[in-house]
């Protein structure tokens, strides 16, 4: 059993992460996340490409779609819409919790 | 072990075409993916369907798992016949995507040894291959995401022993919990994954928070809502009053006029952060009971001296 205390990183929106980061954090391709991103799927801080930060909210969305395209067989504009629709769906349940 | 029907998970029947098969999968993995699904159990459901698929969507396997007979029941104890597979060929890995590791006794014990050594030398498998990233869900109470806690967490994960049979080990780690955390933000605790191949990286685990129902308070993002009875005096002629918060009571004053439903902000005693979120109170105004003859007195004295008609402008009149 271990009994140390581990402190991980909060994948929040403060976090910047490089598209390295997120290739590793994904085991992807730098071009699959960069067709993520032009599909929309991903929205990066800054214009040039070797510049771009990207947050930790961006970091689970890219490792949804690669679940998603790995255990469904979803194409990457199926999986933009997928994960518009989870956000869309995650919003509704979050007023849900409000209302009961 | 248990007997496992894999025609009842996918929900198709004994003799359905290796089409309607695929179709069921389909239908079934989009159903219970666990970043689609939020049930609970989605993700033993996805991986359930997943080892069904594999035997049933390869028609040798297929084919083996028929001759056991249609007479086993799912759960009851099985242990398969000596020589069963005598006869059968199985191609193994070469069909497979999905997670071995994650397969039942019931698989192993089937398909277990020509299906492990095929995988092990399936694509990158062979040496220096990244470990496996883990994931977990950890409830916190919303006072942890103010102060910040430590929290135990168990992690069940099946693990290959030396004679490649999987076994189930449990972990308990100790994770810092940081202040200013939000519902449904993960954690990730890097080289706590899956442990990897060769000279191959650990992979990570990711927490994801959420938050237990609290019996006071509501949580929106990083807002946090309170519904706070207040008497109808307090509302209409305003009042200071002590409020509950989960950083310990404030002093609110209550406007005079105060409607059921107004939100009176706290600013920035919401979820800490940069910026911290807001506290609201929404009042909600309580009626004394008029159980006396003196409060049913009081109440007929409104009555008669404030000529009040909540229904004034609906075209109704006060009988």
């Amino acid at each position: 059993m271990n009994q140390k205390t581990l402190s991980g990183i909060l994948l929040d929106e403060h976090l910047e992460l490089s598209l390295n980061d997120l290739c590793r954090a994904c085991s992807s391709s730098a071009e699959w996340i960069i067709e993520l991103v032009e599909e929309g799927a991903l929205e990066p801080i800054g214009q040039e490409q070797s510049g771009w930060r990207f947050t930790g909210k961006s970091l689970c969305r890219a490792q949804t779609a690669m679940r998603l395209q790995r255990d469904l067989g979803i194409n990457l504009a199926g999986i933009a819409l997928a994960l518009d629709l989870l956000d869309e769906i995650e919003a509704m349940r979050a007023q849900l919790r409000q209302l009961e | 072990m248990d007997f496992k029907d894999y025609y009842k998970i996918m929900d198709v029947e004994r003799t359905a075409s290796q089409d309607e098969i695929k179709r069921a999968y389909r239908k079934l993995a989009r159903k219970y993916h666990p970043d689609v699904s939020k049930e609970a159990d989605a993700e033993a459901r996805f991986k359930e369907v997943g080892e069904a698929y594999e035997v049933l969507k390869d028609p040798e396997k297929r084919a083996a798992y028929d001759q056991l007979g249609a007479n086993w029941k799912a759960g009851q104890d099985f242990n398969p016949p000596p020589d069963w597979d005598a006869g059968f060929e199985f191609s193994g890995g070469g069909f497979t995507g999905g997670d071995a590791s994650a397969y039942s006794d019931f698989f192993e014990s089937l398909f277990g040894h020509d299906f492990r050594s095929a995988q092990a030398g399936r694509g990158q498998a062979g040496f220096g291959a990244h470990g496996e990233d883990h994931h977990a869900r950890v409830q916190i109470d919303l006072e942890d995401a103010y102060h910040g806690a430590t929290r135990g967490i168990t992690l069940q994960h099946p693990e290959l022993d030396s004679s490649g049979h999987v076994t189930t080990r449990q972990r308990t780690l100790n994770v810092k919990i940081p202040r200013g955390v939000k519902q449904g933000q993960r954690i990730r605790l890097t080289g706590q994954g899956a442990p990897g191949m060769g000279a191959g990286q650990a992979g990570d685990l990711y927490l994801e928070i959420e938050f237990k129902p609290h019996g006071m308070y509501r949580v929106d993002g990083h807002d946090v809502y309170l519904d706070l009875p207040v008497t109808p005096w307090e509302a209409a002629l305003g009042a200071a009053i002590k409020v509950p918060t989960p950083e310990g009571p404030v002093d609110l004053k209550i406007p005079k006029a105060t409607r059921t439903g107004q939100k009176l902000r706290l600013k920035a005693r919401g979820i800490p952060g940069k910026p911290p979120g807001d506290f609201y109170v929404v009042p909600q105004i309580t009626l004394p009971p008029a159980d006396t003859d003196a409060a049913k007195a009081l109440y007929r004295k409104m009555e008669q001296d404030l000529a009040y008609d909540p229904r004034s402008k609906m075209g109704v009149k006060t009988s």
